[in-house]
């Protein structure tokens, strides 16, 4: 399976970053962005198995909390930050993506959008908690304890300061969105890159 | 980090083969280094020390490239003898045969292995129970102050000894680990990958206290006699006590609970004395006692010495000052209930690398069974250990050009090498 996601990621990160991938799963994005744009990444990530996997593939990983993940740096360390499909999996959201802009120059966000009309209706129509391929699920096992919807995280962006320098859209992990008249709407996931606004001079 | 590493991930990742074996008999070697005065080797407290004799074992065979080579460090109480047998039916593997032998996680069928004992140790090298050349006596608490970059410079020698230009790794766990950090920051040129295990780059407070604690029983022994007790009795007792109260520290509250409880031994009811009556009070005697039988104390008080000196912001501005200059690939692993070096103290370390942007990787291995869990938790390291050397082979070569006839490095045999060619393991 070809993860678009992951291309659309890929294509914001320029060729030779420093890259922080928190949640990097067993490395496969990071993976990608060492051999095909020559970066010096760096992972986090919590699962035991996905840690031997990334130190399999020759990467640099810290197994542990993402929220710890990221005090060992200074302010700018990294050029890009990505944050991918994990936001929703966070204690404490809001302050990972602080910590992300304070660390890096380029926050990179990607996440199930919970406002996606399907589940919507799963909720409206079912009155169940909605599962889906993005949402796989149910509510008692769930890990995504810290779901939002694309305006949500427009706000808190607004809230907290951010430049959202792009925002993309999927119907799916393989096809891309590229331009949806309501993404709240009709978008699955989304992928926000965002950044400390710059000063006021 | 090159291109191309990532080729064969599904052969390296997570599990070892199925065809594991012992590295077989091996034989101590010893030899004699920094022969001449000019080539003594000058320790960290100044005074010049040499010539001196380290213990050492090898396993495997190391390869025409000489690009194979494995370090192992052991801890406060280890010997060369880290894998295999001494003879035929003997039963006491070396202290980490869990993890070297054919197909292990040192696969010595891949790698050439090294463990020497340490510098001021007592199990073949050069210590305070030796003779000192000068006076033709045992040096006892003459001998010099040994710190971990003196054993690590010791070993360095032995490395030009066997002709190795550049190690595939070090590793160690405890003070192996700080020994490995050692090689890594003083040595960046001479070390690939870095595994340190439970362990700190400076030996914490409570670390020292526990030392202290254990030198005091010691020297507080009478026979001990000022370090002079050679030929006369050892101050076992003290030497006892020292290593009841290291033993505690290498356990957990949970392993302690779960191994005696507060179980009596042998008896129905409490003695109303004070002879040992808790199964706990009986197994520390017996790790006491028949530690005497294998450890000198004078090394005792020296190797902890050696530990609690380490620290490797000392003299430099900070932890991440003092890993600016280190070049190899680390991983670095903590065990949860390891209470003497807490994960917090191995993060310390993965901080300072990741601060600038070093290759690091922390893994933090779930245990029950505190320090001592680098001793045992084999099926735990043993994937992560693997794959992390795997991986690192593939971005490896030993010497600074590229070799031209490195053809055969993973099946080469060093037969026309001359020194270290001497395969002492059989398996």
């Amino acid at each position: 399976m070809q993860r678009v996601d992951y291309t659309l990621i890929e294509d914001m990160v320029p060729e030779g970053a420093t890259v922080l991938d928190l949640g990097c799963g067993d490395g496969e994005l990071l993976d990608r962005l060492v051999h095909d744009k020559n970066v010096r990444g760096s992972g986090v990530e919590i699962s035991q198995e996905a840690v031997r996997a990334c130190v399999a593939r020759g990467l640099s990983v810290f197994h542990g909390d993402l929220d710890e993940g990221l005090a060992d740096y200074e302010d700018g360390s990294f050029d890009v930050v990505i944050l991918s499909f994990s936001l929703q999996q966070l204690r404490r959201p809001r302050f990972v993506v602080r910590e992300m802009v304070r660390v890096g120059r380029l926050a990179l966000v990607s996440f199930p959008n919970f406002a996606h009309w399907r589940v919507r209706g799963q909720l409206l129509v079912t009155g169940r908690m909605p599962v889906s391929k993005e949402l796989p699920y149910e509510w008692y096992d769930t890990p995504n304890i810290h779901l939002c919807t694309i305006r949500d995280f427009r706000d808190l962006c607004r809230r907290e300061g951010l430049a959202i320098e792009r925002e993309l859209y999927l119907r799916s992990f393989e096809e891309p969105a590229p331009a949806l008249r309501f993404p709240n709407l009709s978008a699955r996931i989304a992928l926000f890159a965002v950044a400390r606004a710059a000063p006021a001079s | 980090m090159s291109a191309g590493i990532d080729k064969q991930i599904g052969d390296v990742a997570g599990t070892i083969g199925g065809d594991t074996g012992s590295a077989g008999v091996v034989k101590t070697r010893r030899v004699t280094l920094a022969k001449l005065p000019q080539a003594s080797l000058r320790l960290e407290s100044g005074r010049e020390l040499g010539p001196f004799t380290l213990a050492y074992e090898t396993y495997g065979t190391l390869s025409p490239q000489r690009d194979n080579a494995i370090l192992v460090c052991h801890a406060l109480s280890g010997d060369a003898h880290v894998a295999g047998f001494h003879a035929q039916g003997d039963t006491r593997a070396g202290w980490w045969d869990m993890l070297i032998g054919p197909g292990k996680a040192l696969d010595t069928d891949k790698y050439f292995v090294i463990c020497s004992n340490v510098l001021g140790g007592c199990s073949g090298s050069t210590g305070p129970a030796s003779t000192d050349p000068a006076t033709g006596t045992k040096w006892g608490t003459r001998f010099p102050m040994i710190t971990i970059a003196d054993m690590v410079n010791a070993q360095v020698l032995l490395l030009d000894h066997l002709g190795i230009p550049k190690l595939l790794a070090v590793i160690g766990g405890s003070m192996g680990g700080m020994q490995a950090l050692q090689w890594a920051v003083a040595h960046p040129e001479r070390v690939h990958l870095c595994i340190a295990m439970a362990c700190a780059a400076r030996q914490p407070t409570q670390a020292i206290a526990f030392n202290e604690v254990g030198r005091q029983a010691i020297m507080a022994d009478p026979n001990w006699n000022g370090g002079d007790y050679y030929g006369k009795k050892a101050p076992a007792k003290g030497l006892a006590v020292a290593r009841m109260v290291g033993h505690i520290t290498y356990l957990s509250d949970d392993a302690m609970k779960e191994k005696f409880g507060r179980r009596l031994r042998d008896i129905g009811d409490y003695s109303f004395t004070f002879s040992a009556d808790f199964e706990v009070e009986s197994y520390l005697r017996h790790q006491g006692l028949a530690f005497t039988d294998r450890f000198d104390a004078n090394s005792y008080l020296y190797i902890t010495r050696a530990i609690d000196y380490f620290d490797l912001e000392n003299g430099r501005r900070s932890l991440i000052d003092a890993f600016r200059g280190v070049r190899s690939r680390f991983l670095v692993m903590a065990f949860s209930s390891d209470w003497l070096h807490p994960p917090y103290q191995l993060k310390e370390i993965v901080g300072a690398l990741r601060a600038t942007h070093k290759h690091v990787s922390y893994y933090e291995v779930e245990s029950a069974y505190g320090h001592d869990a680098f001793l045992l938790e084999r099926e735990k390291m043993e994937g992560i250990i693997s794959a992390f050397l795997a991986s690192g082979a593939r971005t490896f070569t030993a010497s600074p050009r590229p070799q031209t006839e490195a053809t055969g490095a993973a099946t080469g045999r060093a037969t026309a090498e001359p020194s270290p060619t001497t395969r002492e393991a059989q398996a």
